[in-house]
């Protein structure tokens, strides 16, 4: 990953920004989020299979604009998110340096070696191996076809069951909860300042992992992800007890697809779905 | 001897067409079954689902919710937009697995008293048919924690 080392210490040695969001790899060969701030810093960057982590989610962190713009590195994926923060006012296009590297898929299990059968469900059916837009691209890459979407056929059999079946199902995978809020902590798109969780007058989702109050935080939490959600699955990977949450948030994308043509992270001045409405939307449910 | 089930709906209703127009279901004298709690709201913009499902958690067997036709909103949007929330909402909980048979929408104005009739006794009729929502009032009894009374513990 030269072109990336070198990309990074030009920017920051020609200060076009402040700091770059990058990954390094550590001496056991894991892959971690590491911001530079000096060019010497971006000797450490690297990137392959393992960097599964969206570093879109630091991008809101930064504030201070005035002392320069923010360099961050992303997979094709990785920029949707940042593409979603810009069309809800998160950041200025102009506050970003993008860096864009052309992905050819990342692992689920890092412990193992890149495969068809070790990747990440989202690559299998990636549509943005390559940013669509960007100021800086290193353009290495390794050719991969991925299109054994397992996902799909889950989501399938999932919408077969009666509702009764599904209810079912889902409270069996929501009793694992344990309200440990990682998939919110690790969503690019969870940035709100006062999380309806943490919400006490009045309490409107059970703090406690209990069955009802984990039935509540994940119902709600997908529905906040609803025609926002870029579909990084950074929510199920971060999840300590393997619940299948982007099932639910690749549904709600499908449903925001399906019913108002509606892709989020596509373009920055696209208004959003869910901030925006139209006199001729599909109204079929209304008696 | 057993009792009937008599569901319990919320309603969650705008302040200016549905409620108004439930109100005029009243004075019209007009006959509705009474198990819909009305909720009283601004507007259906309003409405946060995360009302639903805390009606859901205390007990509601089905929810109503109404409010203005589109273009008759007292704050000019505020139906449309909650018209996109309800769409992805529904097919949310619809995948969770609470089907159109608990959850209703309706668009009823001030001046629809018959309609209102007509609509809340549908979502009772669709809701008594369906039986009493055992599946998620277990939940709340998963939820109960014992509490210390003189002798002993009790779960009330």
């Amino acid at each position: 990953m030269n072109e990336l080392k070198q990309i990074c210490k030009d920017v920051l040695t020609e200060k076009k920004a402040r700091l770059i969001i990058g990954y390094s790899e550590d001496k056991n060969k894991k892959v971690k989020p590491y911001i530079a701030r000096t060019p010497e810093d971006a000797e450490k960057f690297t990137f392959n299979h393992n960097a599964v982590n969206n570093l879109a989610v630091y991008i809101p962190r930064f504030k201070n604009h005035f002392e320069g713009k923010i360099g961050i590195v992303v997979k094709g994926c990785d920029l949707k998110a940042v593409t979603a923060l810009i069309q809800e006012n998160q950041v200025k296009r102009e506050n970003l340096f993008i860096i864009g590297v052309n992905c050819s898929g990342v692992v689920r299990d890092t412990d193992k070696d890149f495969s068809k059968d070790n990747s990440q469900i989202k690559c299998k059916y990636c549509q943005m191996k390559t940013p669509g837009y960007f100021d800086a691209i290193a353009e290495e890459t390794i050719e991969f076809e991925l299109t054994d979407d397992d996902q799909a056929e889950m989501m399938a059999k999932i919408e077969k069951m009666t509702a009764e079946e599904r209810l079912d199902f889902w409270n069996a995978e929501f009793e694992k909860c344990i309200k440990c809020y990682a998939c919110r902590q690790v969503c690019p798109m969870c940035y709100c300042e006062q999380c309806i969780a943490e919400k006490s007058t009045p309490k409107w989702i059970d703090t406690s992992a209990t069955p009802r109050g984990n039935f509540a935080w994940n119902t709600i939490r997908a529905f906040h992800m609803a025609g926002r959600c870029i579909g990084c699955h950074e929510c199920e990977r971060a999840c300590p007890m393997d619940i299948p949450l982007s099932l639910l948030t690749r549904k709600m994308g499908m449903v925001a697809s399906a019913e108002f043509g509606y892709r989020p992270g596509m373009s920055i001045d696209e208004p959003t779905l869910i901030g925006s409405y139209s006199t001729s939307d599909k109204e079929d449910f209304i008696k | 001897m057993e009792e009937k089930f008599e569901p319990k709906i919320a309603a969650f209703v705008c302040n200016w067409c549905t409620y108004t127009g439930a109100d005029l279901a009243g004075t019209s004298r007009l006959k509705q079954e009474a198990n819909a709690r009305l909720i009283r709201v601004p507007c259906t913009g309003r409405i946060d689902p995360v009302f639903v499902i805390k009606a859901f958690e205390n007990g509601a067997d089905g929810v109503l919710i109404s409010g203005c036709h589109p273009g008759d909103c007292h704050y000019n949007a505020g139906n449309f937009h909650a018209r996109r929330r309800w769409t992805m909402f529904k097919n949310l909980l619809e995948f969770v697995g609470i089907d159109s048979t608990r959850l209703h929408f309706s668009w009823v104005s001030a001046s629809e008293g018959k309609k209102w009739v007509s609509v809340v006794d549908g979502v009772i009729d669709s809701v008594r048919a369906k039986g009493p929502f055992t599946q998620f009032k277990k939940l709340n009894k998963e939820h109960e924690i014992p509490v210390q009374t003189g002798e002993g513990v009790s779960t009330k």
